[in-house]
């Protein structure tokens, strides 16, 4: 089989099969979220945790529960973790209290960038009941901001955007879990453990020792996949044959990092009932996702070996980098340090466009809206009109709302990277200098604050200072978007909607899908562009 | 007070979860997997007489002109770690690094013909790669026949028993199972 022919079927097999599943399961999505009935479980959950799933909650009550949620699951899964040492199921394994607490934020903020290896950190109880649960409702949570949002551009005249605590259990048990069970098993059968024997030294076949691992691997990898969280069982990640054994389950990893982001726009465009709306969202999204796809393809098709498993080869380990950086996974199959310097940067560009190819669990949605609205308001300054968007008027309030959610990662992570660099304290922690080693910092911060959690991983990220900066890039790039969003929303929600007329611009068309994403480049462009041209260009230059 | 309240379903919920998702989830998926004994336990390859040498997935550390070498690994296939170099294939030190292998590679195997395959000069991503390129394993073959005093179809023919293609012909790359071929040299 030829190269290009093989690259060709790749991609067109990934395309089809989303093409196929996304209609299916958005609907499957929006039935879930706009059904007024409760199953018995749900209902039996509701009552052991004492809320009434009859009440909406204003924009600032959802939010205030996002974030009681959010803050009692830091601090839970810290102490777990901290505490590791006195529970059974722990296999001697460790944290410092910094890199407990950077893991801790990382896994709730479905970031899920690992400073610590997994085979010396998290036993197998960690590893379960922290760190596996985490990546279900990080998950559900950023599913049910979705949600709330889009109920914030369906409704009129309200100031309710459905319940928090009705929203993270339905998306958690109703769509997660199910779609989880299944793909662990399909894990298994490929050959992913999951087991709770301890890591057994064995002796080889020459007479050497060698120390095979045991674990619950498999329902952590498929969770860890579909909730596009991407923190490993183990140090390699989705490189280690442990976790994901051949070319079947490295597809069917893929394909979950990428199923219900790109499902998203269809559950949104039914929910403001208009189909098209979600029609141009996934069409931007695919152009933007596979077009870095083919890009990384292409500059990899150098063929260098170097940090890539023989299994997968320079094509399938550039299209996991490439998903799991346009979704917020940060999973690897092969280490993105040890990419061609300009498919480095193609990795990097994926993350400083917001992750909107098709962006995270949940996240990729509202991201691409924060978008659409400045696509909105640039439009509505070109033609000199009041900008609307699906009869709602974007004033004052919502721009500065988007813009602050648009902002806060290119802060983080330019200021971050500065910082970080003149510090004597990280920029030692730099495996190398010139150019890579800029990147190697920049990548750390863009990846936190936009809650990806891939590395370029000879940065030795295990530090003090390091742990704290990117957990606090990893909490405002995750909780200032979505305040600003839930805010957007409520104040959308409470509008009338203005009737369509001749001077209505539309956001459904070819045209405004091209302003879109013309508005995501230059937006990114600009902000990170002389970053960019000083690390991975540099680099490809020299 | 709301918050407190939203503080304290918050901590009950996150209990319930906890107990559905960390310990219901992994114990049904752990009993279910059972269908795969083989799987679940790491795909372990044992001898004639059942001792357990390693597992099918796992690649190991081969040293002697008689045994099909690995690819190179930052971790020497200890498999308490995992993981690689980090380096950038433009970078100084992995120039360093793959003109040493093929230095080595070049004084061990006099006989062998042709290029040498990327595979064997650079380490993976994993340090645990099972896998060599079948280009790489035939490439070792005038070593190994020399050294076993064999011949190299018998040879050909093990690496063509111990290659595992890519699935569809395109959903990765063929390889050749580095631990079984040479589990099939041993029990010959």
């Amino acid at each position: 089989m030829t190269p290009a022919l093989s690259a060709g079927l790749t991609i067109g097999t990934i395309a089809a099969v989303l093409a196929i599943i996304h209609v299916p399961l958005g609907s499957w999505l929006y039935r879930v979220f706009t059904s007024p009935k409760h199953t018995r479980v749900e209902r039996l959950v509701y009552r052991l945790v004492g809320v009434n799933p009859e009440v909406e909650q204003r924009w600032s009550v959802y939010l205030l529960a996002v974030l009681a949620f959010s803050t009692v699951s830091i601090i839970g899964l810290w102490l777990l973790i901290l505490l590791q040492g006195f529970l059974p199921f722990s296999q001697g394994r460790s944290m410092n209290v910094d890199t407990a607490f950077n893991a801790a934020v990382s896994f709730v903020t479905n970031t899920n960038w690992q400073s610590y290896a997994g085979e010396a950190g998290a036993g197998y109880l960690v590893q379960a009941i922290g760190l596996t649960v985490q990546n279900f409702l990080s998950a559900g949570v950023g599913l049910a901001v979705a949600i709330a949002v889009v109920r914030g551009l369906a409704r009129e005249g309200t100031d309710r955007l459905g319940n928090f605590w009705v929203d993270l259990v339905r998306g958690t048990l109703r769509v997660l879990l199910p779609l989880a069970a299944v793909a662990a098993i399909m894990l298994v059968a490929g050959g992913v453990i999951q087991n709770l024997t301890e890591p057994t030294t064995i002796t080889s076949l020459t007479g050497g020792d060698q120390v095979i691992q045991g674990g619950l691997v498999a329902s952590q990898e498929a969770i860890k996949e579909l909730g596009t969280n991407g923190g490993g069982f183990f140090n390699a990640n989705s490189a280690h044959p442990f976790e994901n054994p051949n070319g079947w389950t490295n597809l069917l990893e893929i394909l979950l990092l990428l199923a219900i982001p790109s499902a998203l726009p269809y559950t949104y465009g039914r929910m403001v009932g208009d189909r098209r709306q979600g029609a141009a969202m996934v069409s931007v999204m695919a152009v933007l996702g596979f077009g870095a796809m083919a890009t990384m393809m292409w500059l990899e098709s150098v063929g260098s070996m170097e940090g890539k498993e023989q299994r997968f080869g320079p094509i399938w380990s550039a299209i996991f980098a490439s998903a799991t950086t346009g979704t917020s996974t940060g999973a690897v199959n092969s280490l993105h340090e040890s990419f061609q310097p300009l498919a480095g940067g193609v990795a990097l560009l994926n993350m400083m466009l917001g992750e909107l190819s098709p962006g995270g669990v949940g996240t990729g949605l509202y991201s691409m809206l924060v978008m659409v609205v400045l696509a909105v308001f640039i439009a509505g300054l070109m033609v000199g009109r009041t900008p609307e968007f699906l009869g709602k008027s974007i004033g004052s309030r919502e721009v500065t709302l988007a813009a602050l959610a648009m902002l806060i990662a290119p802060v983080l992570v330019l200021l971050g990277t500065g910082v970080a660099l003149l510090l004597p304290v990280s920029a030692g922690a730099l495996s190398t200098t010139g150019p890579h080693g800029l990147s190697e910092m920049l990548y750390a911060f863009t990846s936190a604050a936009n809650n990806n959690g891939s590395a370029f991983a000879g940065l030795s990220a295990d530090q003090p200072f390091l742990n704290i900066a990117l957990a606090f890039c990893m909490l405002l790039g995750r909780f200032v978007p979505i305040a600003a969003m839930l805010a957007l929303a409520g104040g959308l929600a409470s509008q009338q909607r203005r009737p369509v007329t001749a001077g209505t611009m539309p956001t459904h068309t070819a045209s405004f899908a091209g302003l879109l994403i013309a508005v995501i480049l230059i937006l990114a462009g600009l902000t990170y562009f002389p970053s960019l041209a000083l690390g991975s260009i540099a680099e490809a230059l020299s | 007070m709301a918050a407190l309240r939203q503080l304290w379903a918050a901590v009950r919920l996150l209990l319930v979860m906890t107990v559905l998702l960390g310990l219901g989830y992994p114990a049904v998926i752990t009993l279910a997997a059972q269908a795969f004994p083989t799987q679940v336990n790491g795909s372990l390859l044992k001898t004639a007489d059942g001792r357990v040498v390693g597992s099918a997935l796992i690649g190991q550390q081969f040293e002697g002109p008689q045994w099909f070498q690995s690819r190179p690994s930052t971790s020497d296939y200890a498999g308490t770690t995992s993981g690689g170099s980090n380096l950038s294939p433009v970078s100084a030190a992995a120039t360093e690094a793959i003109a040493e292998r093929r230095a080595a590679l070049v004084a061990a195997n006099p006989n062998a013909v042709g290029p040498i395959p990327d595979d064997a000069l650079t380490a993976s991503a994993s340090g645990l790669d099972p896998h060599i390129s079948p280009a790489y394993a035939r490439w070792q073959v005038p070593r190994v026949a020399a050294a076993r005093q064999l011949s190299a179809t018998a040879l050909e023919q093990l690496i063509g028993a111990a290659t595992e293609r890519a699935p569809l012909g395109f959903l990765g790359q063929d390889g050749v199972n580095v631990a079984k071929l040479n589990l099939m040299l041993a029990t010959q």
